[in-house]
């Protein structure tokens, strides 16, 4: 397939990585950001064609993982309402929330319907006049322009019983409160290659400018992901942090601005929480005022309980890139994808079900984890 | 295919419709919205996420990366 099988030759993979570990002296860590990412990274093995000098931390970049419990209750709340029909991605329905899942919730009786694309919801309102339509809308930037043109098209149309749980996040600004935690002494971050199709690379120019860190956005073929890391390496054994585009057969400097007019004329930013994270300060997108028929949250009244968390699991510390999975006690024991826990282990973009299921891990990092853990221990 | 959320895969425009295109990928054909793309053209690929063109893959980009991807290859032991 053309744009995807030239990105993963190994030729070329080979010549990236020989030049990295011939670059590579200071011992750094990179974050990736987004969910894609450490997928593609484990499912390549990426870290086995890294030098040890570069460590590699997964961060809160998998939209189903960030999800926090609450949003999740009320979605749960919203599917019990009569009428109501619920629509999302698939990953969503097997999230534990505090006391249920979207999961349980169609097993009892609920009309929860797996979604490919916003598309297929309206087509559901428009087939089902007499129900509500309500599409729980998670995601990052890559995903709120579909969620945006979706309203507008209802709107158009005047398809009244179509509503939107807006769950929408925005990168930078979690970029940002990460930084500002400063738990994990990060030298460069593998920058999102979707979310940047969307909003472009110059949002990130506060990465180097204000915190010294390197910033290179990626694609998702395992050779992108490794002229990524050179990149990073380059910068960071130079001294020279910038914002650099890694994969610009997707992504320009100002990003796509038919889409950005979109996400405008339908979002505003608001506070979002975050799983592991918490409240982030305009993380989030909410409707504006304009299509506020279509936001299920001033549509519908729903009351949940107080959220609560899974006991004994660390997804918050590894959305944080505080932790691996190998560092949690339920992984792969009480927490396997058959039997998730955590989100970090439902979503294929979760860190847990990316190291459960491609185990690309070095020994060397796996030798540095199990001395953390006897440390911890004693 | 995967269904990971941030996924967008390249996808060949065959024929456009107003805010629609019929696109193929590998002999599978599939109508996606292209209101996020109004500058797309028949023959381009496009990043096709959820449903939706997100982004037309600039294809003179795709050539120059791989040129200099090829040249690190064959160069790779010279620091």
């Amino acid at each position: 397939m053309k744009f995807i099988d030239e990105f993963q030759n190994s030729e070329l993979a080979t010549g990236l990585a020989r030049r990295i570990a011939g670059r590579s002296t200071k011992r750094i860590k990179l974050m990736e950001f987004c969910g894609g990412h450490t997928h593609a990274i484990m499912r390549h093995g990426i870290r086995r064609l890294v030098p040890e000098t570069i460590e590699m931390r997964s961060g809160p970049g998998c939209p189903v993982c960030v999800t926090a419990a609450s949003d999740l209750d009320r979605a749960i709340g919203l599917a019990h309402l009569p009428g109501v029909i619920i629509t999302t991605f698939g990953d969503m329905l097997r999230v534990p929330g505090s006391y249920s899942s979207l999961e349980l919730t169609r097993a009892e009786g609920g009309d929860i319907r797996i979604v490919y694309s916003t598309m297929d919801a309206l087509a559901i309102a428009r087939a089902n006049p007499g129900n509500s339509v309500i599409f729980v809308g998670i995601g990052f930037e890559t995903t709120a322009p579909t969620i945006a043109a979706s309203i507008v098209r209802a709107n158009q149309e005047e398809i009244d019983n179509f509503h939107v749980l807006s769950l929408l996040k925005l990168t930078p600004p979690v970029i940002k409160a990460l930084l500002d935690l400063g738990e994990v002494d990060l030298d460069g971050i593998i920058g999102p290659g979707h979310v940047s199709v969307i909003i472009g690379s110059r949002r990130y120019e506060f990465i180097p400018r204000d915190y010294g860190v390197a910033c290179v956005i990626s694609g998702f073929e395992p050779v992108d992901i490794l002229l990524c890391i050179d990149r990073l390496v380059e910068q960071i054994e130079n001294k020279q942090p910038s914002v650099e585009i890694a994969y610009s057969r997707g992504v320009r400097e100002e990003g796509n601005a038919s889409a950005q007019r979109l996400m405008d004329e339908v979002f505003e930013t608001d506070a979002a929480d975050w799983r592991g994270i918490g409240t982030v300060p305009q993380s989030g997108l909410k409707i504006r005022d304009k299509y506020s028929h279509f936001d299920a949250t001033r549509a519908f009244d729903v009351k949940v309980r107080p959220a609560r968390e899974p006991t004994g699991c660390i997804c918050g510390d590894i959305l944080r890139g505080v932790a691996t999975p190998l560092e949690c006690k339920l992984f792969n024991k009480a927490c396997t994808p058959e039997s998730p826990v955590g989100p970090c282990m439902v979503s294929s973009e979760g860190a847990c079900a990316a190291y459960h299921h491609f185990r690309g891990i070095p020994e060397p990092q796996m030798e540095q984890v199990r001395s953390r853990k006897v440390e911890q221990d004693e | 295919m995967r269904k990971a959320m941030c996924l967008a895969i390249p996808v060949r425009v065959v024929s456009i419709d107003g805010d629609e295109a019929e696109t193929e990928i590998a002999g599978v054909r599939r109508r996606v919205s292209v209101v996020l793309t109004p500058e797309v053209r028949v023959g381009d690929y496009v990043l096709l996420h959820t449903g939706y063109a997100i982004g037309v893959v600039d294809e003179v980009e795709a050539e120059e990366t791989l040129k200099l991807l090829e040249e690190i290859a064959s160069f790779g032991e010279v620091y």
